[in-house]
């Protein structure tokens, strides 16, 4: 990537450390990582479990301060920001897939949909019809009142999606969303993130083990130890695993 | 936010139900012991309350509370009488007597002998007869408590004779009275019949009943009272006060029911707090979510206060409602005393919302701490 273009990033890493833990106990997490994502990409995030792929999402997210580094997302500078300052970006700028969809088991999918709605300050009245709108382009308009645990697994990750997107984030962290699907639910997932999500003033980051899901990818860095090691441009659509060559 | 505070607290129907459990039953037990001990104190008061019309009492000044007599000398009538400020001033004769039954069976009944013309301190709720009828010789009114403890089951007898300091005395009516602290039967009668019903003493004047003409308080006219023949007089409200006081100060009831209410609102944290910090902690992957989702800790605190308010208005609700249908359905129930004012509501109200302050104050340490990060670990 040129110069001009990590300036322009929408996410900026640089030498960014997460130790865990205090004294001898202590665990390096992360150790150094580099990395820039541009505006309107969908990178994936692949590697070994325990490799800090979760740590470094964590930290793009502002849901988790590195030990030492620098970290811009949309222009803010993450590591500066105070704890309410990292609260409200994530409010306004973050959406969310979770490998186990993280559904509020006590409200029904519109309702699940709209809380990003919700916490920004919007009223019941606004919010609901909005989420409902989007999860009938999710195909999900006759579930709209259904509790989580009515729904299948593949339909509940939708209902994460609209809840991800609902509030129009330009970034959107996906962390395992198809590991807990079958293999048709999770093509579906992903044919609907790279769909519905990717746009040109947002980033898309995915964590994944799912080799399936590759073809989806702009990039794909790979990370081993606590860094990454290796970052693969792709067209979308291409097939096969990463190299490893940086 | 409060919104879904509310799907999150209600939708869990088993650990709700569980949370407003406790603090029913806390509010149960409080409201409950409360209105028991609200109405033993009633009952100690019960023969003032029961003499309406007068607005200063007059007595010795050694006298402690209603029951605590310390006879004094008739002249004292006329001293009061003396005292400008007077509307009024009657005698009122209050003492134990003991009852020889037909059978030769004796109880202790209490006696209160009212001024032979005015009947001042008259039971106001008739049931048979008529206050009129205590102008008979030997007559005396009971009241229908008393008269179905010592004649279990059977129907009222006018002309029923029992004896009293060996004198008999004829039963001509029946009335309603306020169930006493001792539990005895009352038995009415005129003042000049009372002191011969009476054990002989050379001193027989109990209490001296008084009114201010009007425009006058009660309270300044029992100082005036005080200050001009150096006897004891205190407003109706004042001699309420200081019985209560009394008993208060001076028995084991209030430590015995204080530990009961004490204990209630310990069971009551107890259950309602682990049960809404079993909730809370079940629920901490949600909360984390909606960290994550950008909703800050002080969101956060307002939604769990908001669930422990909601457990503990229904709760209260739930447990206040549950004693009072108890004093409802026991209010037949002569041996038991029950009696809500409105202060039980407050107190209870306020325990309970110390209880689920304390619950939340346990739970919501974990929230805040709850690193936001935890969604992502599968």
């Amino acid at each position: 990537m040129p110069p001009s273009a990590l300036q322009s990033a929408a996410v900026h890493v640089r030498d960014v450390t997460r130790d865990f833990g205090s004294g001898d106990a202590v665990t390096r997490a992360l150790r150094g990582v580099e990395l820039d994502i541009p505006h309107g990409e969908l990178l994936m995030l692949v590697g070994p479990s325990g490799c800090g792929k979760t740590t470094l999402v964590s930290i793009i997210a502002g849901t988790l301060q590195p030990t030492g580094g620098e970290v811009q997302v949309l222009g803010h500078d993450l590591v500066a920001m105070s704890p309410a300052a990292r609260v409200r970006f994530r409010r306004a700028n973050v959406g969310f897939i979770f490998q186990s969809f993280n559904l509020l088991p006590a409200l029904t999918a519109v309702e699940n949909a709209a809380v990003p709605l919700i916490i920004a300050g919007w009223s019941r009245a606004r919010a609901l019809p909005a989420a409902a709108a989007l999860l009938d382009r999710l195909g999900l308009g006759s579930r709209l009142t259904n509790l989580p645990s009515e729904l299948s697994g593949g339909q509940q990750q939708r209902v994460a999606i609209a809840r991800a997107l609902v509030h129009e984030p330009r970034l959107l962290i996906c962390d395992e969303p198809t590991s807990a699907l079958d293999a048709e639910n999770g093509r579906i997932t992903m044919e609907l993130i790279s769909g519905l999500a990717v746009r040109p003033d947002r980033v898309v980051i995915v964590v994944t083990h799912d080799q399936r899901v590759y073809p989806y990818a702009d990039r794909i860095a790979t990370m081993e130890d606590g860094q990454i090691v290796s970052i693969e441009a792709r067209r979308r659509g291409e097939i096969g695993a990463p190299s490893h060559d940086t | 936010m409060l919104w879904i505070a509310w799907k999150m607290l209600i939708g869990n129907r088993a650990k709700y139900l569980g949370i407003v459990f406790g603090v029913a039953f806390a509010a149960l037990l409080i409201a409950q012991q409360s209105s028991i001990f609200c109405g033993l104190m009633a009952l100690t008061v019960s023969q003032i309350l029961d003499v309406e019309g007068a607005g200063v009492w007059v007595m010795d000044p050694k006298v402690k509370y209603v029951d605590d007599v310390k006879p004094m000398a008739d002249t004292h009538l006329y001293r009061v009488r003396g005292v400008p400020g007077v509307d009024w001033a009657v005698r009122l004769y209050k003492g134990i007597a003991r009852a020889r039954l037909e059978g030769g069976s004796y109880e202790q009944v209490i006696l209160l002998g009212l001024d032979d013309t005015t009947f001042i301190g008259a039971p106001l709720n008739m049931i048979e007869g008529s206050i009129d009828d205590l102008r008979a010789p030997d007559a005396v009114i009971m009241d229908i408590v008393g008269y179905r403890k010592l004649w279990p089951g059977e129907p009222f007898k006018r002309g029923r004779i029992i004896e009293m300091n060996d004198r008999r005395a004829v039963i001509v009516g029946l009335a309603r009275a306020r169930k006493t602290f001792q539990s005895f039967a009352v038995v009415y009668t005129r003042y000049s019949q009372a002191v011969r019903f009476a054990p002989p003493e050379r001193k027989v004047l109990s209490f001296v009943l008084a009114e201010p003409a009007p425009g006058l308080a009660a309270a300044e006219l029992a100082e005036r009272i005080s200050a001009q023949t150096g006897l004891q007089a205190l407003s109706r409200d004042d001699f309420l006060a200081k019985t209560i006081r009394y008993y208060l100060l001076n028995t084991g009831i209030p430590i015995n029911f204080g530990i009961t209410v004490g204990l209630g609102f310990l069971v009551g944290t107890a259950i309602a707090g682990q049960t809404f910090y079993l909730f809370i902690v079940e629920n901490l992957r949600q909360f984390g979510a909606l960290k994550a989702m950008g909703t800050g800790n002080g969101t956060i605190l307002l939604m769990v206060l908001a669930q422990a308010l909601h457990v503990g208005l229904v709760g209260l609700g739930v447990g206040v409602g549950l004693a009072a249908l108890f004093g409802w359905s026991t209010r037949s129930f002569s041996k038991l005393s029950f009696y809500m004012p409105w202060q039980v509501l407050v107190i209870t109200g306020v325990a309970v919302f110390l209880i689920v302050l304390l619950a939340s104050l346990l739970s919501i340490r974990r929230v805040f701490i709850v690193d936001p990060a935890i969604v992502f670990r599968g």
